[in-house]
């Protein structure tokens, strides 16, 4: 059951280690698995920040109604800058940081496939992320069409000024370093398994990310492909999106939601992977319905391809093709249902433990339910008529990514910090930022359902009166929450600098060796793991079957 | 514990009475005025209390193992991990709630599309940053803008937008329809994609350029419903509201006979003193210009220029009569803008939003000859 160590392993590391580069120049050059992983994380974390600054300004110009703080133009471009480093910058990186920290760790590989490419791919994400940053200090300001980069507004010379052909390619970069991580994955988790790993054997972690990284691979070209068009229709006099010239502006909303759908399942397909890491060892139990974990990823990961134009109810879809997008989008439902189902049933009958990853886990499946029960209401068509483009939809996607992927990542790194530093975080500054962060969350989103029902559009930056009272709670909720995750700064910084001083067992959690193979490991984790592959590896959820 | 509770009571009570401040706000989709506004509020409410039932069930559950299954209760851990019974229950359970939920929801859906046998037409225009409407059955045509009052204030750093009546939300023209009556929208846009939403029908649409879509709605009381753009669509998205009044079929005439003998009156050319030119030509200025070139004319740096000093605003006026006509490629034409509307708003640019050129124009000075006739 519980994995067994190859003492042999460590040993070898003694002789022929060679460790990390000295100085700065380790970062910029480095091929380990765990350094990259590191830079990918340290990174997302500081775009979590800029991101949160634009959304802070964004609730200041909504604090009140009428126009306090900035210019119509600069409150879009905060929204639509806000969602691009959120979705580009912050989320998508910091799973591809886990991915590259756990997978090796989980499935027994020295490091990932293709190590060079893993640092190159990091790189271009920065790249790519200064090009988009950079466009703030452009003539003309940032995009400000909207992160869907809608033509013919972002085409309009009067809305966006010399910032455009950067974005775009700044999508490019982006777009290159997210196929190539993803491809890294791939092969990583085919070619590097410890010999007695089957599939059916990964941690749900390594089976989320699989799944994920061939939604990436599917459909960040077709995004690069939407944005190239809008380049040639505003450079070249090509008319894809141009009806003056025999284009749809439509189309183009076709094809960014067939990316664009997919990719918002590429951020919440590597939470419920993390999810399912955590729950189980807090509940010491084996995670429920393991296999249908499975199933369900692969067939949300289907059906993300084939309901894109739930985006689009109102752009004018003929009858059949709203009926079509409705039924597929309400079919999701069930496997996501599932999984929650499966997380409850992991923790019924548990001995459950609530540490801060736990809590976090157990918030993202309480708010994520709640976004998920959003998005449900959103697929009923003619219901969509009325929520479409409102603060409803607001709420639903922030429900589905702030206390949902961003939680999981909060819980990934207080579950997995002390495991890679060797040092334990505080327990009570972790709980202290839970309860900040879950009571304020809501503060701030919950009432964006309240406003969009009433009647508020999205992306404006002044508001009817009407509006006011629950603009302001919401403000309040925000500028709170953003505060409070200067405590989880903190609480990174003083783990990696030693933490509370206490020694942290290789488990680090009560039995989770019998979970996952990084917990066999010593701790600190050394430079170089897994040398030689495990001859054993936890298959606890598949008991029956071994 | 007390602590929290209290806490908690206050933040309800505050947030209570903060809600009965404004009397006309509201938590909930509203029913609306119309059949499927109706029908699409009985869905929100079937669908909503669906997912309350849902949530109840599972959270119950989670917080029922949360509360009694834990170490420190000296609970130990079952080890049990699947349950074919449980797994295929709750995949059928929601399958079954789910095509329960797309009955009525396709009902719905199909009538929502319905536009045939409608009663009249109206074509809905949306533009950068204001609604063109044109009845097709009697060549009723007008914009219809952000009011002054609340383009004033949001121009205006520090005012109050309590003072506004309808603050974002009320029109210089409002569309006037009559009430049980099937009337057809037709929308398209002239620039970038708007979407037409009055929430009170129960649906938004979107206006695309170069396309047509169609929608349709039946008041059955008379009032006034207001609604905004819902898609981006640039920089003052936020500033053009949507307000249509519905009324009786014979007050629905009677405007009908006086806007259209308005329609066929001729401008009136006369002289004007400059206070006059000034005043008009700041509301002309605020409805068609404003909103690029902003209030105090400085333009967006990058994107728009300034009115103020420009070589083409202050120079020869007739050179900037023909610019206003003609447009640019960033520019739309406003040839639409008659003699007198053009001579207010000409010594309005000219005289103000710091300039000083110190001349004065007459609506006969920029009259085209067949504007006399």
């Amino acid at each position: 059951m519980s994995a067994v160590v190859d003492e042999h392993d460590h040993h070898a590391d003694d002789h022929h280690d060679h460790g990390p580069a000295k100085g700065l120049l380790r970062w910029v050059i480095t091929t380990n698995h765990k350094d990259i992983g590191t830079l990918y994380l340290l990174f997302a974390l500081a775009m979590f920040f800029v991101g949160g600054a634009m959304a802070m300004v964004i609730r200041a110009e909504l604090f009140e109604p009428g126009l306090q703080f900035v210019d119509p133009a600069f409150f879009n471009s905060m929204t639509t800058m806000h969602a691009l480093v959120m979705v580009f910058g912050a989320v998508m990186p910091a799973f591809v940081g886990l991915a590259n920290w756990q997978i090796p760790l989980m499935i027994g590989a020295a490091d990932m496939a293709l190590p060079r490419m893993n640092n190159m791919s990091f790189w271009m994400l920065v790249a790519g992320v200064l090009l988009l940053a950079s466009t703030l200090f452009m003539e003309g300001g940032a995009p400000n069409g909207g992160w869907t980069l809608y033509p013919p507004l972002v085409l309009q010379p009067i809305t966006v000024g010399k910032a455009l052909p950067f974005a775009i390619f700044s999508v490019h970069l982006l777009g290159i370093s997210s196929i190539m991580g993803a491809i890294n994955i791939i092969a990583t988790i085919f070619n590097m398994r410890a010999p007695s790993m089957k599939l059916m054997d990964m941690p749900l972690f390594v089976w989320t990310w699989l799944i994920t990284a061939f939604l990436l691979i599917a459909v960040m070209p077709v995004f690069a492909g939407a944005v190239t068009m809008l380049l040639t229709d505003k450079f070249f006099h090509t008319s894809f999106f141009n009806a003056a010239g025999g284009g749809d502006p439509v189309l183009y909303e076709h094809i960014f939601w067939f990316f664009g759908h997919p990719e918002v399942y590429i951020m919440i397909l590597p939470t419920f992977g993390v999810a399912s890491t955590i729950i189980p060892v807090f509940a010491r139990k084996p995670l429920f319905g393991y296999a249908s974990m499975v199933w369900a990823t692969g067939s949300i990961a289907f059906l993300s391809f084939i309901v894109w134009a739930h985006h689009m109810f109102t752009v004018g879809l003929p009858l059949a093709g709203e009926l079509y997008f409705m039924y597929a989008t309400m079919i999701i439902a069930v496997p996501t249902g599932v999984k929650v189902f499966n997380w409850t049933a992991t923790m019924w009958k548990g001995a459950m433990t609530f540490e801060t990853p736990m809590l976090f886990s157990i918030a993202f499946v309480v708010l994520f339910t709640m976004g998920g029960f959003t998005g449900l209401m959103m697929s009923i068509a003619p219901s969509d008529f009325q929520y479409h483009d409102t603060y409803f939809i607001v709420a639903h996607f922030h429900y589905t990514l702030v206390p949902a992927s961003v939680f999981i990542l909060m819980a990934a790194g207080y579950f997995w910090l002390p495991k890679w530093t060797g040092n334990m975080y505080n327990e009570k500054i972790g709980q202290l930022h839970f309860w900040i962060s879950v009571v304020s969350v809501n503060v701030l989103f919950f009432p964006q359902h309240f406003l969009g029902l009433a009647g508020m559009p999205r992306r404006i930056p002044d508001y009817a009166v009407q509006f006011a009272d629950w603009n302001m709670i919401s403000s309040i909720g925000g500028f709170i929450f953003g505060i409070s995750q200067l405590l989880f700064l903190y609480i990174v910084i003083d783990t990696i600098r030693g933490g509370t001083g206490e020694k942290v067992s290789d488990e680090v959690w009560e039995d989770a060796a019998k979970h996952s193979l990084e917990w066999t490991l010593p701790t600190p984790l050394p430079y170089h793991t897994w040398t030689t592959p495990p001859s054993v590896v936890p298959t606890e959820h598949v008991l029956d079957s071994h | 514990m007390n602590k929290a509770k209290q806490l908690f009571a206050g933040l309800i009570l505050m947030a209570l009475g903060l809600g009965a401040a404004h009397a006309d706000y509201t938590l909930n989709l509203m029913k609306g005025v119309t059949k499927v506004s109706n029908d699409i509020y009985d869905l929100h409410m079937l669908i909503l209390w669906i997912c309350v039932f849902i949530g109840i069930g599972v959270f119950g559950a989670m917080f029922y193992s949360i509360y009694h299954h834990r170490k420190s209760k000296g609970h130990v851990a079952a080890q049990f991990h699947e349950n074919t019974t449980v797994e295929i229950i709750w995949t059928i359970i929601p399958t079954l709630i789910l095509v329960g939920m797309a009955i009525p929801a396709t009902k719905t859906m199909l009538e929502l599309s319905d536009v045939d046998k409608s009663d009249m037409t109206i074509q809905v225009t949306g533009r950068q940053w204001y609604w063109d409407y044109k009845y097709l059955d009697n060549d009723i045509h007008f914009e219809s803008h952000l009011d002054e009052a609340s383009e004033k204030v949001h121009r205006t750093p520090g005012a109050d937008p309590r003072s506004v009546p309808h603050y974002l939300l009320n029109v210089d023209k409002p569309l006037v329809i009559p009430v049980k009556k099937k009337v057809r929208f037709v929308l398209t846009s002239m620039d970038v994609i708007h979407s037409w939403w009055v929430p009170d029908f129960g649906w938004k649409k979107d206006a695309n350029p170069g396309f047509i879509n169609e929608a349709s709605t039946y008041v059955e009381k008379p009032g006034t419903y207001r609604g905004q753009c819902t898609e981006l669509c640039g920089r003052d998205h936020g500033f053009m509201p949507i307000v249509v009044i519905a009324m009786e079929q014979v007050d629905y005439d009677a405007w009908v006979k006086k806007t259209l003998e308005q329609q066929k009156q001729k401008p009136d050319l006369s002289d004007q003193t400059t206070q006059q030119l000034m005043t008009h030509g700041e509301s002309v200025y605020l409805k068609n210009c404003v909103g690029c070139h902003q209030i105090n004319g400085a333009g967006v740096p990058g994107l728009i220029p300034a009115l103020t000093g420009s070589a083409i605003a202050t120079g020869k006026w007739e050179s900037l009569d023909g610019f206003l006509r003609a447009g640019t490629s960033k520019m739309p034409k406003f040839d639409k803008l008659n003699a007198k509307e053009v001579a207010e708003l000409l010594t309005y640019v000219r005289n103000n939003l710091g300039n000083k050129v110190g001349d004065e124009l007459q609506p006969k000075q920029t009259a085209l000859p067949d504007d006399d006739e």
